[in-house]
């Protein structure tokens, strides 16, 4: 009897020593779920979905306290990928965040640029070049899009360019032919009536 | 003596269409009015142009240099007039135009002075390097600069080098003839390969039904009098030319999802780039023609010795297009591309120009869904199961697709050629595998971006820091002073600033109060006396003591 529950007494203190041990010795560093949501984030920096970055957004995600929709860079298919990452409803891109854009990268008029130093302080992952009254320009390759450094610009020289399609970046087409897409039209022209 | 052969899974026997373009020797097509050189004729970065508008280009001179280890340089193959440096149509599916230099042959054909390059006694960086600036690449198709690839193995020293002669698309016959016609040469190039790499062996495979080829190289191999290198004729069996197909068949070696062939000591080469190699480093002439065969739906189907960046149109005029037409095809009628127009130029790529025609190649039946038969697996020689790549690719979803090890994939065409049901199986790979390669893209992109973001909030954040820090010991400095002077106690470090440069202030509007007091009447300097600040500050506004407003700021 005495023995028995000496056993059972040394196991329980072995195990709850292990666990202690692991809680401290595995303990995560910040939250894993934000960084997962932030990794399906496009990372544009924009602040559409209302929050100051894709981080920011994240962490409101994961604390519930923002809707999985807010998120227009990203679009539809980044909805879906937070849906499935959550296990949440897909719901369509709220409306009020903006809508779904091609990918374009802003262009300075290097002509009329005032060298005002406004945009660059705008551009949240310093893609733009220049010093005061010095013309500025924009590193295509590492513009988001986010449009930021368009609303500053006392000039009005900024311009949102739709990125080209390129030999190396051409892709090819999705082969089936939607032979239903006639039908789909004029079911959801009856809906809406 | 007899080899043992070993054999692939998969494949199948479609009609040749051969022997049409066997027929007449290679001839050498002449010079187009002008001639379109894409930049970018080999897998890796875009080489830069070396050349300007209207600057006078030799036959052999280097119009764009490599970018990088990774590149292949591009040359003229004639000499002419620069008349263009701008976006051209492209011999691609897309139809898109990519930078080419544009060129006027000026019919005098001069070349630029070839440098001996002394191969033998140069190091095998040297080497490399030579060859990267010579533009050679390789010719079966994949343009995979060929430099990269001459290098002795890493995992495993290189033994066996395996030349490709399989050639065994359809209607495809430039190795086959260039192997009757160079068969000495292509082996001397292999020789040169074989040192390079430290191999000790070259196996030629070539497909049994290109016997004079085969009989050409035998000839050649004789009369070099090389015991290592050995003529071996594989069956014909499509795609038995698929390198990893061909090294399968030779050596029986299998090599594995995720390595190379090179991590098992063997290395493979096209016939007609072991050619390339030797006009290289004996010859010192860079890569600026190629054999195309020229086939299908024209009057005399036949192979063109062309110059590169010549027009797709000028090749097709020598071989007559039949006026019926209704599709242009680079490269065989397995693997091929359809081509946008007849002025897309011809590239290092071009292996075949095929004209297709509603005789020739029936539209495609419509397409029927996937009845699970499995007929593509058992045909695939890469050893997939293609109708799961089909489904998932079908369904978007690639991280599956890739699970089933979609990039294995060598989009041969046996699986979609023997689908009962229709199913043009390869265009949803193809599909498949440019999106997983945007979203590759886009991922490095967002990657990038966020590192950005953050080290931009962190420097920021330091800014403030260093602000605050620079303020701190500031009003830390000034708090004595300000304190004596005024008796405030400086807790808020903004605040004793302020009271600082209040006291500062006070002081110089005192002494210049009592300037200008000791200037205007005697009488004020008592007031000055009894009546400290309002004096200081009266005695300001009337003087204009402008020099300490500002050092108050």
């Amino acid at each position: 009897m005495t023995s028995a529950l000496l056993v059972m007494v040394g196991i329980a203190l072995a195990l709850g020593a292990a666990l202690g041990a692991a809680s401290v010795l595995f303990r995560t560093q910040g939250d894993p779920l934000v960084d997962k949501i932030d990794a399906i984030l496009p990372q544009t920096q924009c602040g559409q979905c209302g929050y100051p970055g894709c981080k920011p957004y994240a962490t409101a995600i994961a604390g519930g306290e923002a809707d999985i929709n807010q998120c227009p860079p990203g679009g539809d298919e980044g909805v879906r990928k937070l849906a499935d990452l959550l296990g949440r409803e897909y719901k369509p891109l709220n409306a009020e965040h903006g809508v779904e854009k091609p990918k374009s990268v802003a262009v300075i008029d290097e002509a009329t640029c005032i060298g005002c130093t406004l945009c660059i302080q705008a551009c949240p992952v310093d893609a733009i070049v220049g010093a005061a009254k010095q013309m500025h320009t924009i590193v295509s390759d590492l513009c988001t899009g986010c449009e930021l450094c368009v609303p500053p610009c006392p000039a009005d020289c900024i311009a949102m360019v739709p990125v080209a399609e390129t030999v190396d970046t051409w892709k090819w087409r999705y082969p089936v032919f939607e032979l239903r897409t006639a039908h789909a039209r004029t079911q959801s022209a009856e809906e809406a009536a | 003596m007899l080899r043992k052969l070993f054999s692939f899974n998969g494949g199948v026997k479609p009609d040749p269409n051969k022997s049409a373009s066997t027929r007449e020797p290679i001839a050498r097509l002449p010079l187009p009015p002008q001639l379109v050189i894409p930049l970018h004729q080999n897998i890796g970065g875009t080489p830069r142009p070396l050349v300007r508008v209207g600057e006078r280009v030799r036959h052999g001179q280097r119009i764009g240099a490599a970018d990088g280890n990774v590149s292949s340089a591009v040359h003229a193959p004639a000499s002419g007039i620069v008349m263009a440096v701008e976006p051209r149509l492209m011999p691609h599916a897309s139809g898109l135009s990519a930078m080419a230099v544009v060129i006027e042959p000026d019919g005098q054909d001069e070349h630029v002075e070839r440098e001996p390059f002394d191969w033998k006694a140069a190091s095998a960086d040297e080497v490399r390097d030579y060859l990267r600036d010579a533009g050679v690449v390789g010719l079966g198709g994949a343009v995979f600069p060929s430099h990269l690839k001459l290098s002795p193995g890493r995992a495993m020293a290189t033994h066996t080098l395996v030349i490709n002669g399989a050639e065994c698309e359809p209607f495809i016959t430039c190795d086959d003839m260039l192997m009757r016609s160079e068969a000495h040469d292509i082996l001397h190039g292999a020789q040169i390969m074989k040192r390079l790499l430290g191999a000790r062996q070259v196996l030629v495979g070539i497909e049994d039904n290109k016997p004079e080829a085969a009989a050409a190289m035998r000839a050649a191999a004789a009369a070099l009098g090389d015991p290592s290198i050995e003529i071996v004729v594989v069956p014909t069996r499509y795609p038995a030319g698929g390198a990893k197909q061909l090294i399968r068949v030779l050596t029986g070696i299998e090599v594995p999802h995720g390595s190379r062939s090179t991590d098992y000591g063997v290395q493979c080469f096209n016939v007609a780039t072991a050619l390339a190699v030797l006009n290289a480093l004996e010859r010192g002439e860079p890569l600026v023609r190629r054999i195309v065969t020229v086939a299908g739906n024209v009057e005399r189907p036949r192979n063109f010795d062309v110059a590169i960046g010549t027009p797709i149109g000028f090749v097709f005029q020598h071989a007559g297009l039949k006026p019926d037409t209704d599709k242009l095809i680079m490269g065989g009628p397995m693997m091929g591309i359809p081509l946008p127009d007849m002025d897309a130029p011809v590239v290092k790529a071009t292996n075949c120009l095929l004209a297709s025609s509603p005789a020739l190649f029936p539209p495609p039946q419509p397409e029927l869904p996937c009845i699970r038969c499995g007929e593509c697996a058992r045909a695939c020689p890469a050893d997939l199961q293609p109708f799961e790549l089909y489904w998932h690719s079908r369904a978007r979803n690639f991280g599956r697709a890739q699970e089933y090890h979609l990039f294995d994939c060598i989009e041969c065409g046996c699986c979609a050629y023997v689908c009962p049901s229709h199913i043009p199986l390869v265009d949803y790979y193809r599909y498949a595998k440019s999106e997983i390669w945007a979203r590759e893209r886009d991922k490095d992109a967002a990657d990038s971006a966020r590192e950005r973001f953050e080290f931009r909030n962190w420097r920021a954040e330091r800014e403030r820091e260093e602000k605050a820090a620079k303020l701190a010991a500031r009003s830390a400095a000034a708090a004595r002073p300000a304190a004596a002077a005024t008796g405030a106690e400086a807790d808020d470090p903004k605040k004793a600033l302020i009271e600082a440069a209040l006291a500062r202030a006070r002081a110089q509007k005192d002494a210049a109060a009592a300037r200008a007091t000791d200037e205007l009447a005697p009488a004020g300097g008592q007031q000055a006396g009894t009546g400290g600040l309002q004096q200081a500050q009266a005695g300001g506004e009337l003087v204009q003591a402008a020099p300490s407003d500002k050092q108050v700021e």
